[in-house]
């Protein structure tokens, strides 16, 4: 057994430390690339969107329906915002109230179930509940397509998110809390509504917003339940297509006219606009949210 | 129990009890409406190139108890192909990438500037698809058949699958590609995230034995994410199987053929279900629809079983 050599050799070691700065620098320089790579995919889309968009906006778009490949955008929007809003209307009680049994009643095997599922939902993709939509009520309950159609819809493909995001914000609110309300003497339904949802309502809502812009980003789905509409929406919830921005998108800029570019390209300044002011909007809440609690 | 409590706790489960019901609904209703095209393509459907809805103008004929167009037939190997593939490739771009853009933003940006720049990341999350085609079409389509396809193919024309024809530009690579884009926020900010929540005294273990700091997050850190890394990775390919407005407009949307090289056209599962939609309406016998169904069954149960194989391996779930 010879005992281990503990020579000085500063050569080797210099070598050896010469050798590990490059490895260094090289792998810093790997990473510092992927984050540019990244950032710059980012800011190009951006660049495109608003570059492009900016140059085609105009007051008529605001003003008037699309006609034929021209025109305005005010069906559009008014189309997006209605289906969101009809979708919000129908999930935030599914996924707020829902997100409070599976938070408050997180032993129960129902609970379990439900949070399990609506993981695997949210993963589900679009165009399946599209699908689903298409084949039960714009064929079988022959609703065709519809606004009803594409509002539940869009519900249940946001509900399994709201759900998720309630439970995580009812979950973040310090133990001490339910504790106190309990020892007040309040039970459980206003200790959640009094004093819970009072504490988490920022981040309760924040889910909603990210929801909100999912919704509004979402075409697959509408392609199968509400088609497309050159007109504004009639008031009819069923048998009448609606308009909505992001088709504009996908379908006007595959023609070969100027004013249809125009329009796709600002349809998609809006929807990316809208779509980022959210998603913005529900980080700087979180941010501010988690200061104030470490102050 | 008070009267109030107990009415609060049946209220808030029945709408909870929503949420399972929709899945239960959904997948009953797939069922039913895929099972005539089920019973008439058999086990053909997932191993045959053979989209084709017969001739429109003559009589339905009757096969397998089922009523079809003349010629018709429905088997989807090459979508399976190309959905599979496609996702593949976006996340063997994602994942060094998002790696390295975490690493990047945990380790080497100051703290005061890391949650703008990790924005430039992770707000790619939130571009709507149907923009990312956009950009795909108008943007990235053009560059890559130009400048970078034609010497890649030309630079690898040894290699099997990599080599010429650089095709058009519609095709598997930029679809691999988009959709790196589109699920590395999820890597990127789940592995900031983890990579932050390494104790200190690990890193100032490493120093101390006289590492390097890229040797602490190679040697030290890294390993033990191995295991977040899978799970989100393998939620990053569930997003990836699904996605269908961006694939739409880039992929080239080919019917009935495998992919020869990775610049060949293809099309997935989710983006042919819309590409096929106006067709198959036209079908009087209505099979493309019930087609069209089994291709969303097919499509439902491989996000399912991909989605909760990433729940067992991250049990913490949604996170992003």
């Amino acid at each position: 057994m010879s005992a281990i050599d503990i020579r000085y050799a500063p050569a080797a070691f210099e070598r050896r430390q010469r050798r590990n700065a490059r490895v260094s620098a090289l792998g810093w320089a790997a990473c510092a690339l992927a984050f540019a790579l990244l950032a710059s995919a980012l800011l190009d889309i951006l660049f495109l969107v608003f570059h492009r968009g900016l140059s085609a906006l105009n007051l008529q778009l605001f003003l008037t329906p699309t006609s034929g490949i021209g025109g305005g955008l005010l069906n559009a929007i008014e189309g997006s915002v209605l289906l969101t809003l009809g979708a919000l209307l129908l999930a935030v009680p599914i996924g707020v109230l829902g997100g409070i049994y599976v938070s408050e009643y997180s032993r129960d095997w129902l609970a379990h179930g439900v949070r399990f599922v609506a993981d695997v939902l949210v993963g589900v993709p679009s165009i399946v509940f599209g699908l689903f939509g298409y084949l039960t009520m714009v064929t079988a309950l022959d609703w065709h397509f519809s606004m009803a159609a594409g509002c539940i819809t869009l519900a249940l493909m946001i509900a399994p998110y709201m759900l998720r995001t309630t439970e995580l914000a009812l979950r973040g609110v310090p133990h001490e809390l339910r504790e106190a309300s309990y020892a007040l003497g309040a039970g459980q339904a206003a200790t959640v509504t009094h004093v819970l949802l009072r504490e988490c309502a920022s981040r309760v809502l924040t889910g909603i917003l990210l929801a909100t812009a999912i919704s509004m980003g979402e075409t697959a789905p509408l392609i199968y339940t509400v088609n497309w509409s050159n007109y504004y929406w009639n008031g009819h919830l069923t048998h009448e297509p609606v308009a909505y921005l992001t088709y504009v998108i996908w379908s006007f800029i595959n023609e070969p006219f100027a004013s249809a570019h125009a329009l796709a390209y600002a349809a998609a300044l809006m929807i990316t606009l809208f779509v980022l002011a959210l998603t913005l909007l529900a980080r700087l809440s979180l941010n501010r949210l988690t200061v104030r609690r470490s102050a | 129990m008070r009267p109030s409590d107990a009415l609060f706790r049946v209220t808030v489960t029945l709408f909870a009890a929503v949420i399972p019901l929709s899945l239960l609904v959904l997948l009953l209703f797939l069922l039913h409406d895929a099972w005539p095209a089920i019973r008439f393509n058999g086990v053909d459907f997932l191993f045959k190139n053979a989209w084709n809805l017969g001739n429109q103008y003559g009589n339905p004929v009757t096969v397998h108890g089922q009523q079809v167009m003349p010629g018709a037939s429905f088997a989807i190997l090459f979508l399976i192909v190309g959905t599979l593939a496609s996702s593949l490739i976006a996340l063997l771009l994602a994942v060094p990438l998002g790696v390295g853009a975490a690493i990047f933003l945990a380790e080497a940006v100051p703290a005061g500037l890391r949650s703008y720049l990790a924005l430039l990341v992770e707000l790619l999350a939130s571009v709507p698809s149907v923009v990312f085609g956009l950009w795909g079409y108008v943007v990235l389509i053009p560059l890559l058949a130009h400048h970078v396809y034609p010497h890649l193919a030309r630079w690898l024309s040894g290699v099997p699958f990599l080599g010429p024809p650089p095709g058009s530009g519609y095709g598997l690579l930029t679809a691999g590609i988009v959709l790196a884009l589109m699920c590395v926020p999820l890597i990127a900010a789940n592995l900031r995230e983890a990579i932050e929540a390494t104790p200190q005294a690990l890193r100032e273990a490493g120093l101390a034995v006289g590492a390097t700091r890229f040797e602490i997050v190679r040697k030290i850190i890294l390993p033990r994410l191995r295991l977040p890394l899978i799970g989100v990775s393998t939620l990053a390919l569930g997003r990836a199987l699904g996605e269908t407005m961006a694939v739409l407009m880039i992929s080239g949307n080919a019917l009935n053929i495998l992919p020869g090289n990775i610049y060949s056209p293809i099309s997935t599962m989710a983006s042919f279900m819309v590409s096929q939609l106006d067709s198959a309406l036209q079908d009087p016998t209505n099979m493309a629809v019930y087609g069209i169904a089994e291709i969303g069954l097919a499509l439902l149960l491989l996000s399912l079983l991909v989605n909760a194989v990433a729940r067992v391996l991250m049990p913490r779930g949604l996170s992003a």
